[in-house]
């Protein structure tokens, strides 16, 4: 499924098993226990839908159908400090295109991908609702308003010395 | 609001929040401490006020004073200067912007004055996280009246004789919904919140649940008791962290309050409810397609009938109402259908929030009469359009709306009007398109959207949609040809004939609609292979005027792919091969000197 391959540690597994305990195995509920595995993990591997999918007795072609179908659900891992551009159409109108090409040319990066050293990630979302600051960029919880193509080296400059 | 002499409201909507009004907050706690002044002037964390454009923005009672544009540091000098000595702070007060004069009395500013205040009552006057402060304001009485002197039937037909409908997009009658869903049989029914508000650009409901959330529970309850449910969901994205914690508190604090849970006011009534998350899928506001997602599917639409009030959730007789809908709710009850009815136009009553942004000057959420015009929304409330630039057109209905133009800012705004200009209502997304907005790209970013956003269950929407975008890019590209825009008529109407789900249904909307209203756009772009709003990169070149410029050599270091020669203070030039457009060179150059053909 996922191009990378990776053990689940003993305790991972715990969790895995421990939040679908909580849920009562029901598979009504798988939406809600993929966020919270999520919520820890910061993505979703396969192995870690194999586990869902044997816990809760459904088909692990079932898992990575809603895993796919959502795309607030990723399967690759984000930077440390993950970059999302606002594309609403707030933000569109003010010149979010702009601000995206910018940070593509300062990391280096496409849409989607990572930095090689794991640092930042590159996403695009459509509307955090701050249309008033738009156009809007959010680095991990952090929301940048009215930003300019100038702004974005100053916006990086600050996570340099992590 | 308690012994205080002083309420300080700040702003604790999402977007004050990301330009700091937390720390404002802190800051205000701190200098009244500092001062003893903890029995004399309270600071109160509110929903949003609307006004997004001059955030944060804090609000001093019982005086009304509207600062906006607040920092932190300013702090101390508001505590100092107007809580202790009485004087208002001049610098931070908002001030007109045609006399330039401070407004002191937040009633008195424009953007309000047009405004009514039904959905957004609450919004930016109470603490959303204190179900005190809802109950002062007769938050939970109209459940109690419901509960306590009317049947379930009374109620449908008090919803019925106000007007309501829907406003998460079609516009359905919401005491019809009610009837039928109260008519399907069975003991187990269910109450569905759609707090998915999937439109890019839309926030009302999202500011409703973090403003007022206790508003919706209420409402929740007296639809189940109209109904006869005893269990309520609220589908909500993930994307809205802040919403979803304020409705946790509120729930939480309504069942300590025996507000929700059993035997509500100790009658034989009981009711709960339970979040569930979206996940980031636009097609998940569809009702059909959001309860396929509650059951934890994926979430695709299926054929109606049946209609969720007949079969919903886990096959069971469901009522999804949208946010604004409910929020609706306990005002019709406690004034009374009549006074509803009163609002409005003939076939639609009450009010509409909208978001307002894009290129307008006061960005932000408004609440108004049905029935007000455009030109009163964008040149009165919203101050008209961003730096002087030329109104061009307002996008309404999101991906599934059109645009409107000049020739429809007298048009009364209400379900009918918007849908015969080749738009719709939606939820209540308002964009702003001034003169350097390309129309073809516009149609082409809601294409895209909805390619990215189709589900991929029927073919027409999930091939369909994909053709229009290409043939749209096509066109901004320069390659386009008048059977182009054939081909792309013809498509609109296949689509909208032979899609699943509301979603293709109305996807070509923001084509046909620019097609209709920017004909000569379409033309200019295939024929004179020219963008009049110089946004389409392929069409446009960059020039260097030698009458202008001084040779300063800003712009060929600024030029990030070295495309511009020249020695100082010699003329520059630009190398078209090696240009990509990115318009650093234009920003950058002081002397007017770089234009584009
Ligand atoms: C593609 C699509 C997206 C929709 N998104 C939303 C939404 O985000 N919020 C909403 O309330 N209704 C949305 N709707 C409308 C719902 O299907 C449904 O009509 C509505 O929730 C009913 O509530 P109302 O009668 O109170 O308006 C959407 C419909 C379609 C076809």
């Amino acid at each position: 499924m996922s191009h990378i391959k990776i053990k689940l540690h003993e305790n991972q597994l715990q969790f895995i098993k421990d939040t679908c305990k909580e849920f009562n195995y029901e598979p009504g509920e798988l939406i809600n226990i993929l966020h919270k595995l999520q919520d820890k993990f910061g993505y979703l591997p396969s192995e870690v839908q194999e586990v869902v999918a044997n816990e809760l007795k459904i088909p692990t072609a079932k898992v990575f159908g809603v895993v796919t179908f959502y795309s607030y659900f990723t399967m690759v891992p984000k930077g440390k400090y993950p970059i999302n551009i606002c594309l609403g159409t707030a933000c569109y109108v003010r010149g979010a295109e702009k601000i995206l090409d910018e940070f593509k040319k300062q990391l280096n990066i496409k849409v989607g991908e990572s930095t090689p050293d794991s640092k930042f990630s590159l996403n695009c979302l459509r509307c955090v609702g701050a249309c008033g600051l738009a156009p809007v960029v959010m680095i991990g919880e952090k929301t940048y308003g009215r930003v300019a193509p100038d702004d974005v080296k100053k916006i990086l400059s600050e996570y340099q010395n992590d | 609001m308690g012994t205080y002499k002083y309420h300080i409201l700040v702003c604790g909507g999402t977007g004050c929040k990301s330009s700091q009004s937390t720390q404002i907050v802190q800051n205000l706690n701190e200098e009244i401490k500092a001062n003893n002044l903890e029995n004399f002037v309270k600071v109160v964390t509110t929903g949003c006020f609307g006004f997004c454009e001059r955030g944060p923005i804090v609000k001093v009672l019982p005086d009304n004073s509207f600062y906006n544009y607040v920092k932190p540091e300013d702090a101390t000098e508001i505590i100092n200067e107007h809580i202790i000595k009485g004087r208002r702070v001049e610098r931070l007060l908002f001030r007109d912007p045609v006399t330039n004069k401070p407004v002191t009395d937040s009633k008195h500013i424009n953007f309000y004055q047009k405004q009514l205040r039904i959905v957004l009552r609450n919004c930016g006057v109470i603490d959303p996280e204190n179900i005190e402060e809802y109950i002062a304001r007769d938050g939970y009485l109209a459940l109690y009246k419901c509960l306590n002197e009317l049947t379930p039937t009374e109620v449908i037909d008090i919803i019925k004789r106000s007007g309501l409908r829907g406003r998460g997009g079609a516009g359905f009658p919401t005491g019809v919904k009610w009837e039928i869903a109260a008519a399907s049989p069975g003991p187990e029914k269910y109450v569905v919140c759609n707090a998915d508000e999937g439109d890019p650009g839309a926030f009302m409901d999202r500011s409703v649940l973090e403003g007022d959330p206790h508003s919706v529970l209420e409402a929740m309850a007296i639809c189940g008791y109209a109904i006869g449910a005893s269990h309520g969901l609220i589908y909500i994205r993930a994307e809205y962290p802040m919403a979803i914690k304020r409705l946790k508190i509120a729930i939480k604090q309504a069942e300590e309050y025996g507000l929700l849970g059993k035997n509500i006011f100790g009658t034989d009534f009981s009711f709960d409810i339970e979040l569930r998350y979206g996940a980031g899928a636009f097609v998940c506001g569809e009702e059909t397609a959001l309860i396929h997602s509650m059951e934890g599917n994926r979430g695709e639409p299926t054929v109606k009938p049946p209609y969720p009030a007949v079969s919903g959730y886990k096959g069971k007789p469901t009522n999804v109402n949208n946010v604004e809908t409910f929020a609706n709710i306990s005002p019709i009850i406690i004034k009374g259908p009549e006074w509803f009815a009163s609002i409005g136009t003939e076939k639609s009553k009450g009010t509409k929030v909208f978001a307002l942004a894009g290129k307008i000057n006061n960005v932000g959420l408004i609440e108004v009469p049905m029935g007000i015009t455009l030109r009163e929304i964008i040149y009165e409330i919203g101050g008209g359009i961003k730096n002087d630039k030329k109104f061009k057109a307002i996008q309404t209905g999101g991906p599934s709306g059109g645009c409107l133009t000049e020739k429809h800012l007298d048009t009364p705004i209400e379900y009918e009007t918007l849908v015969a200009a080749g738009s719709m209502m939606g939820s209540g997304g308002m964009i702003v398109m001034d003169e350097d907005d390309c129309m073809v790209s516009v149609a082409k970013f809601y294409l895209d959207f909805t390619v990215e956003e189709s589900c991929g269950k029927c073919a027409p929407c999930r091939i369909g949609n994909k053709r229009l975008s290409e043939i749209l890019d096509k066109i901004t590209k320069g390659n386009g040809t008048m059977e182009d825009i054939e081909l792309l008529k013809n498509l609109c109407m296949v689509i909208k004939d032979t899609a699943l789900c509301g979603l293709g249904q109305t996807s070509p909307n923001p084509v046909q609609s620019t097609l209709e209203n920017f004909w000569d756009e379409y033309v200019e772009h295939i024929v004179d292979k020219k963008c009049r709003a110089n946004k389409c990169k392929d069409l446009i070149h960059y020039y260097i005027d030698p009458e202008n410029c001084t040779g300063c050599m800003a712009c060929a270091r600024k030029c990030p792919v070295n495309a511009i020669a020249g020695e100082r203070k010699q003329v520059h030039v630009i190398n078209q091969d090696l240009c990509t457009k990115c318009g650093t060179c234009l920003e950058t150059c002081k002397f007017n000197a770089v234009y584009i053909i």
